[in-house]
């Protein structure tokens, strides 16, 4: 506490800050230099692409760049009464140029994506252009089609202006800008993406419990077995864990087929009929079941390190001291493995909320996850950036639950072993 | 008031892990009512495993315990009414001071107050009052220790078993704590049952010492007695400090025997030789033996000093005497006086009686 009113001195008279900071500099320098590789590496493989394609989640320049005229003219128009000739011909010019570069595609491609039917009146614009003479380029863009002099289109065309956008986010939550600037939903058959962020929470709660509720024993088992039973059943834990993801969800498919074993065998003990078998796969069972089954190691090991440490005299004295093994194990060795609970349960929600190749392969239509339709975007539609903005916010949402973690259970009572 | 002297009694009771080989052997042994008695062992002999039959979490292979006139074998562990100290405390630690003792109390749903004025009670008896908000990791291990006591005395049991409870502590915690848990035990009158490793532990705090050997309680009494009167060889070397010698009988008349070393003859005090011809181990107490004695003594021989070591309050001798190079004496460091030096031959004397001719083992 003194040594803020009076500061210390080495023998040598340096003050000891200084002289303590010389000497751990080279120190510093070494173990710098150690991770440097690593950090560069990092930075390069990962933090500049990751933050580049969530970049691309707000990025809106392209547009932008495409029409620079049109939208400084448009900067004086108000949007109630059709452009004037001025933002036309801003228009006309910025237009020749781009089919000059063969781009005006993607620029409709871009304003499709902020009203339909931009297509095919760009398409008919670049073809009526060529013939287009100099001057009221007004009365001969509106010529072209009807659409060009609805003025709902331009505004359509300034709602592009800005070089940043969070449309795509409004989109991964099924909302969108309306033409007065209000943010509203899609109609109701077309809101697909709020059905698939429930379905992915849902699936990844219910995974969660069910992993819980099946690790929970195994684990005690396993810290309580002795060693030479113990070994034998970490291996059956762990075996699965060696095998590829793949192999795992194709047993799966071969398990839970209509035709399939789990089914031959309800039908062999008679409790469905063979006529009535059961589907089980390409819905939400076969993504339950096989998440379930690939993420149980995951809630095992965390469970596992915990009870290890658990002194089996804790639960003798609970008993000693008057407690019914049920309250001996409510009241102390359960609040005991919270920590433990706590990881697993993280560590599996949080792999399951993001999980990809099982629910794409089991889950058919009612069983897949929002991570397969980002995979969609990513690979179908190439709308990387909308793609990119579901990603961070399933990222957003996993951090979301681990700051409610946090404030509720406490990140410091967390024991990953 | 008559005290119950069968408060509890193993009656034949056997105990195997395996089916093969039995860790407790036929076990007879009473206990009385407010009796402070001692298992005493060396690892693996057992003693641990007739605590935890006491408790419940072993059950006896055949035999019977009985706690005040009942059969408990089939009782479960919580329904004993026996308290209980691990050898690691086994404190919950994520229960404060207080909750810890509350425990026992809340699960015998005494009301709040009571519990409360109890959990007083107890911490008071223990010296740690104004502890009970503290969680078991901020205590230091005597503080923990003496928790652990508290908590298996807060409910009033009738019977308390310690399982090696000062093995984690430091030499010097460990002798304050004996003397504790003897005032606390002369205070209050439960049933203790203690197991220990350590002699001295079991020699400072009981009224009774079982010492236990291969499965089998080779001595139950005093402490006094199981250091004077050892009754085989085992006891006397497992108790205290010991010089043997190993002879054989060669004559038993009135109380004494004559034993035949490899080149001498010594007399000794027949305990478990009948007659002649009997091989035996002679044992006796190094202080019993004495350097120049100037009473008239049945033993006198002399012996070369092999090695003096200093230790404070007495000097411990080795002596090569009668072909025994191991014949230890403690000599007073009063009587610096002495001729104690290495090398020198000394006259050492001890009385028949003292030297008690045992089982040969």
């Amino acid at each position: 506490m003194s040594s803020e009113t009076k500061q210390i001195l080495t023998t040598d008279g340096i003050p000891l800050e200084v002289s303590l900071k010389k000497a751990e500099k080279k120190n510093k320098i070494k173990a710098f230099l150690l991770v440097a590789p690593l950090l560069f590496f990092l930075i390069i493989t990962y933090v500049f692409p990751i933050g580049d394609m969530l970049f691309r989640s707000v990025d809106d320049k392209m547009v932008t760049q495409m029409l620079p005229k049109t939208f400084k003219a448009m900067e004086s128009w108000d949007g109630q009464e059709l452009p004037e000739e001025e933002v036309f011909a801003a228009f006309h010019e910025d237009f020749i140029k781009l089919v000059e570069d063969k781009r005006e595609g993607k620029l409709s491609t871009q304003l499709n994506y902020t009203k339909n039917g931009f297509k095919s009146i760009i398409k008919k614009l670049r073809r009526a252009s060529k013939k287009f003479e100099e001057g009221n380029y007004k009365e001969q863009i509106m010529s072209v089609h009807k659409r060009w002099a609805d003025v709902e289109y331009w505004r359509a065309i300034q709602r592009r202006a800005p070089e940043f956008t969070g449309q795509k986010y409004l989109k991964g939550m099924d909302m969108y800008v309306n033409e007065e600037g209000k943010i509203v939903s899609v109609e109701e058959d077309r809101r697909i993406h709020r059905v698939l962020w429930l379905r992915t929470l849902e699936i990844a709660f219910f995974v969660t419990v069910f992993c819980f509720l099946m690790a929970y024993p195994i684990a005690h088992l396993l810290a309580t077995l002795p060693m030479k039973y113990s070994n034998l059943l970490m291996i059956c834990v762990l075996l699965p864990f060696w095998t590829s993801l793949l192999v795992r969800t194709a047993s799966w498919m071969i398990l839970l087929q209509q035709q399939g074993i789990v089914n031959d065998f309800f039908v062999g003990i008679g409790l469905v009929a063979d006529d009535n078998r059961p589907e089980m796969m390409y819905n939400k069972t076969g993504s339950y079941v096989a998440m379930t089954q690939i993420l149980l190691p995951f809630m095992v090991l965390p469970l596992y390190s915990v009870m290890k440490t658990i002194s089996p005299s804790l639960m003798r004295a609970g008993k000693s001291l008057g407690g019914t093994p049920f309250v001996a194990f409510w009241k102390v060795y359960f609040p005991l493995t919270i920590p433990g609970i706590g990881a697993g349960c993280l560590l599996v929600f949080i792999l399951a909320i993001g999980y990809y190749i099982t629910p794409a392969l089991v889950g058919g239509a009612s069983g897949t996850l929002i991570s397969n339709q980002i995979a969609f975007h990513m690979k179908s539609t190439l709308d990387w950036s909308f793609a990119s903005a579901m990603g961070l916010m399933l990222l957003s949402g996993v951090l979301v639950i681990y700051w409610l973690y946090n404030k509720i259970v406490g990140i410091d009572n967390i024991k990953l072993g | 008031m008559s005290v119950n002297k069968e408060f509890v009694k193993f009656d034949k009771v056997d105990k195997s892990y395996d089916g093969k080989i039995l860790v407790v052997k036929d076990l007879q042994l009473d206990i009385a009512e407010g009796e402070f008695i001692t298992m005493l062992g060396p690892s693996g002999s057992g003693k641990t495993t007739c605590l935890m039959m006491l408790a419940g979490f072993e059950t006896p292979t055949n035999g019977e315990i009985y706690l005040d006139g009942n059969a408990i074998s089939s009782i479960p562990p919580h329904k004993r009414g026996i308290g209980m100290v691990f050898q690691n405390y086994a404190l919950f630690p994520h229960m404060t001071v207080y909750e810890n003792l509350a425990f026992p109390l809340r699960v015998r749903k005494i009301p709040k107050d009571e519990a409360d004025k109890k959990i007083d009670k107890a911490l008071s008896m223990v010296s740690l009052q104004g502890f009970a908000s503290r969680m078991p990791g901020q205590l230091s291990g005597g503080q923990q220790q003496r928790v652990a006591v508290a908590r298996s005395l807060v409910f009033d049991p009738q019977l308390v078993l310690m399982d090696e409870p000062l093995g984690a502590l430091d030499k010097n915690l460990r002798e304050s704590m004996q003397y504790e848990i003897k005032h606390i035990h002369e205070s209050i009158g439960v049933t203790v049952v203690y197991v220990t490793h350590d002699q001295s532990e079991a020699l400072t705090m009981s009224n009774r010492i079982a010492v236990f050997n291969d499965g089998k309680v080779q001595q139950l009494s005093s402490p006094d007695e199981l250091y004077e009167k050892p009754v085989n060889s085992f006891v006397a070397e497992f108790i205290g400090e010991n010089n043997t010698f190993n002879g054989e009988v060669s004559d038993i008349s009135g109380g004494k025997c004559k034993v035949k070393l490899a080149n001498a003859e010594i007399m000794a005090n027949p305990i478990s030789v009948k007659s002649k011809g009997e091989k035996t181990k002679v044992s006796l107490r190094p202080e019993r033996a004495l350097i120049n004695p100037k009473d008239e003594m049945d033993n006198i021989h002399n012996g070369k000093i092999e090695e003096v070591i200093y230790h404070g309050d007495h000097t411990r001798v080795r002596i090569n005497l009668l072909g025994n190079p191991e014949f230890i004496l403690k000599v007073p460091n009063s009587s610096a006086n002495l001729d104690i030096k290495l090398g020198n031959v000394i006259k050492i004397g001890w009385n028949s009686t003292d030297a008690r001719a045992l089982d040969p083992k």
